[in-house]
């Protein structure tokens, strides 16, 4: 025991010495924090809509006020030139086009029914196909609205509509940083966890010093322990501090229980811990360790579900997931901030975490040799 | 010159010989092409639902087996009291709740409405967001059909879509781009900057320094493998493109190569802008990857929409080189353009990448002195 204890002091020694690292463990946190929490955002607003009115009716008109009093659009032509309207969607003036026809009020009238044709610009698939979604939305609404007027003038007790409210739990307004916030924290706690712990030890074997430590009786486990807590350490106080920062920058609410997070966060940095230590025993230099580990964290936050939820994804990612540690953590940590979710609820994510962890921690005691 | 192949060899032996650094150079392009192209999907697919029926008639059924059917939602729970959809939304199961009044179907035939009320799970807002207007329009679809049972002459304005440039909506559109950006930059930038100044950590640099190579050639000894290297990360992410989801340049394939040519030339001198002002590896990695890396997948737009960004990031993002070379590669790939439409950006990233050499020379100077 009292040698692992001076095994460790030596490590928080070794770290803090390093002017530059002690900067990054905090310098890292308020850079994301800074950029990527406002910036990642799905949120489509402002879609830039330029309308072609060919009819000139009263009900084109009726429809483009009620496209003007949308939130998402930013009305910014009207116009009866085709040709203009494709310049601008080509040139990435206006992101729909909606071409009202010629006939329109009249084949409302008369055939009881009309095509209208939307052109958008679908570069981005994810924001036209968003785009779309709300334009139909604002022509179902005028549909109905129609069909409400029109019941009214011949039998307005045949008339059943359903109302829809919505309301939105945990989120109200539906603010993109109480989403983005606990997925960069993820990120950080992963990259602290998996980049200096690693970093630590391949380092240690370029300058030579870990033969030092293999020639003195200290047991494997001893050094893997050595290794692991002040890197856990490290990692939970960027945690904190993230969350702090979390709070103070875009007041984020924290709805669960902090033991809870935190008891769950030891856990996952043991895992990923235990997969640096493993991934060091086979880098010999630092920027080699660099290239792995930057492959690793990629694939497994970009499966994550940091960005998209996981359920869409298919079969054989979320099997994936399965054994992917940030997939876990990206769950319970959104579901313990924002909705209050209970160590009941997380059960089964301890479950997944603990297996893992026993996993990495076995791969690097295998791997850790000390001899030559 | 034979001294210069000579070290370029040398060069790339190292690199060859390392497994890890092939890793990053080709698995990275590759695994972010096929997860972009086949694991990340931003709409929604078999959400988990619940439902509390306070009615259980006709026609609230019909309505929820109508739910069901799409396939956007799956039904996980029917739920009998209104307290217990806490608890649903806080095991993760479900992601939206519906709550049918009681006497749904009388109240919707005799008065004439009733009310459905949607719970959503806004801890992920994009997801609450596509659940509460796919489930909108599934309603508002089925009143249509209540009421055209008593009414056949509902007037409806029936609007239909052409999406232009990307006629499948295919997501690859937007990150194969994307990809090649960041990945470029990566490679050059930071493989440049930490093998550039290991040197310098270990001082080997001054043996080199010392050979009868000249700085210069050091230099370019250094920067030439990942010059080419980083040619083949464009040639196998255009490949990938190309064979597994069928995406064609539209423009001129040899205008995208020498566009590329200037911004893997901008990411070397990037590289050993860093590198000279480095002293250690780890800054090196820290500032390639916090100075580099965040603002290229922020600004790439791949994932994320710079137009709903705050105004500010509209700003920065003028002088963030992959921002740049996005619009080229778009430009070019997607919509077909030639040099004329790209002219603006392939100056500025001209520009860019003088200003970064100028800086290089500057700081290497006073080094040897």
């Amino acid at each position: 025991m009292r040698t692992i204890l001076y095994l460790i002091r030596k490590e928080f020694i070794q770290i803090f010495r390093s002017k530059f690292l002690s900067k990054a463990v905090f310098g890292i946190p308020i850079v994301q924090m800074l950029i990527l929490v406002p910036a990642f955002t799905l949120e489509i607003k402002n879609i830039e809509l330029c309308v072609v009115d060919h009819d000139m009716s009263a009900e084109s008109r009726q429809l483009i006020s009620k496209l003007r009093g949308s939130d998402f659009f930013l009305l910014k032509h009207i116009t009866f030139n085709k040709d203009a309207a494709d310049n601008l969607l080509h040139s990435n003036k206006c992101d729909l086009v909606l071409h009202i026809p010629n006939n329109f009020s009249k084949n409302i009238v008369k055939e009881g029914g009309e095509k209208v044709v939307v052109l958008a610009n679908a570069i981005n698939a994810a924001s036209a196909q968003i785009a779309w979604t709300y334009l139909r939305a604002v022509i179902q609404d005028y549909n109905s609205e129609l069909v409400i007027e029109n019941l009214h003038h011949s039998s307005p007790d045949m008339l059943s509509m359903i109302n829809t409210t919505n309301r939105f739990w945990y989120n109200p307004t539906l603010n993109y940083k109480y989403y983005m916030l606990p997925g960069i924290l993820v990120i950080l706690v992963t990259a602290i966890g998996l980049l200096l712990a690693g970093l630590n030890v391949v380092r240690e074997k370029e300058i030579g010093t870990i033969e030092q430590l293999n020639v003195t009786p200290i047991r494997k486990y001893q050094f893997i322990t050595a290794k692991l807590v002040p890197f856990l350490l490290i990692g939970l106080v960027d945690l904190a501090f993230g969350l702090l920062l979390g709070k103070i920058l875009f007041n984020i609410p924290f709805n669960g229980s902090l033991a809870l997070l935190f008891l769950y966060s030891s856990f996952y940095l043991v895992a990923v811990l235990g997969l640096a230590l493993f991934l060091s025993t086979i880098s010999t230099t630092q920027p080699q360790y660099l290239f792995v580990v930057f492959f690793v964290v990629m694939i497994f936050v970009m499966m994550s579900g940091i960005f998209t939820p996981t359920e869409s994804m298919p079969h054989w990612a979320q099997q994936f997931n399965l054994v992917n540690p940030a997939a876990y953590f990206m769950r319970v940590i959104r579901m313990v901030m924002l909705k209050g979710s209970g160590f009941a609820d997380v059960l089964t994510d301890f479950r997944g975490i603990v297996l893992i962890g026993i996993g990495t921690i076995s791969l690097a005691i295998w791997r850790y040799r000390k001899t030559v | 010159m034979k001294r210069l192949a000579g070290f370029i060899k040398k060069e790339f032996i190292h690199i060859f010989r390392d497994f890890r650094t092939l890793i990053f150079l080709f698995g990275i392009p590759a695994a972010q092409i096929l997860i972009f192209g086949f694991a990340v999907r931003t709409d929604i697919k078999n959400a988990g639902i619940a439902v509390l029926d306070k009615s259980k008639d006709e026609i609230s059924t019909g309505l929820i087996s109508k739910l069901e059917s799409s396939d956007f939602f799956i039904l996980k729970q029917n739920l009998l009291t209104g307290a217990q959809i806490d608890q649903v939304f806080k095991s993760g199961e479900i992601k939206a709740a519906f709550i049918f009044e009681t006497e749904f179907g009388k109240k919707l035939i005799n008065e004439g409405s009733a009310n459905i009320q949607i719970i959503a799970d806004g801890s992920e807002p994009n997801v609450a967001n596509l659940i509460s207007s796919y489930a909108k329009a599934i309603i508002t679809d089925y009143t249509m059909e209540i009421n055209s049972i008593h009414n056949p002459s509902t007037i409806i304005v029936d609007p239909e879509v052409r999406m232009y440039y990307n006629p499948n909506l295919e997501s690859q559109y937007m990150f194969v781009p994307g990809v090649i950006a960041i990945v470029l930059l990566l490679t050059c930038a930071m493989m440049t900057s930490v093998t550039i100044t290991r040197e310098k950590e270990f001082g080997t640099m001054e043996v080199l320094l010392v050979s009868p190579l000249k700085p210069i050639q050091v230099i370019l000894g250094k920067v030439m493998p990942y010059f080419i290297l980083s040619l083949i990360d464009v040639i196998l992410i255009l490949l990938l493109s190309w064979l597994v989801f069928d995406i064609p340049i539209k423009g001129s394939l040899v205008l995208l190569m020498l566009e590329s040519m200037l911004y893997i030339m901008l990411g070397l001198s990037l590289g050993i802008m860093i590198s000279t002002i480095a002293k250690t590896m780890q800054q090196a990695m820290f500032t390639s990857l916090l100075g580099l890396m965040l603002p290229a997948i922020v600004f790439s737009g791949f994932v994320f929409n710079l137009e709903s960004m705050p105004e500010i990031y509209n700003w920065l993002s003028l002088i963030i080189p992959p921002r740049w070379f996005l619009t080229i590669v778009k430009n070019i790939m997607i919509k077909g353009m030639g040099f004329s439409f790209v002219l603006k950006e392939t100056f500025i990233l001209l520009a860019m990448t003088l200003v970064f050499i100028t800086i290089s020379t500057i700081r290497f100077k006073k080094r040897l002195e």
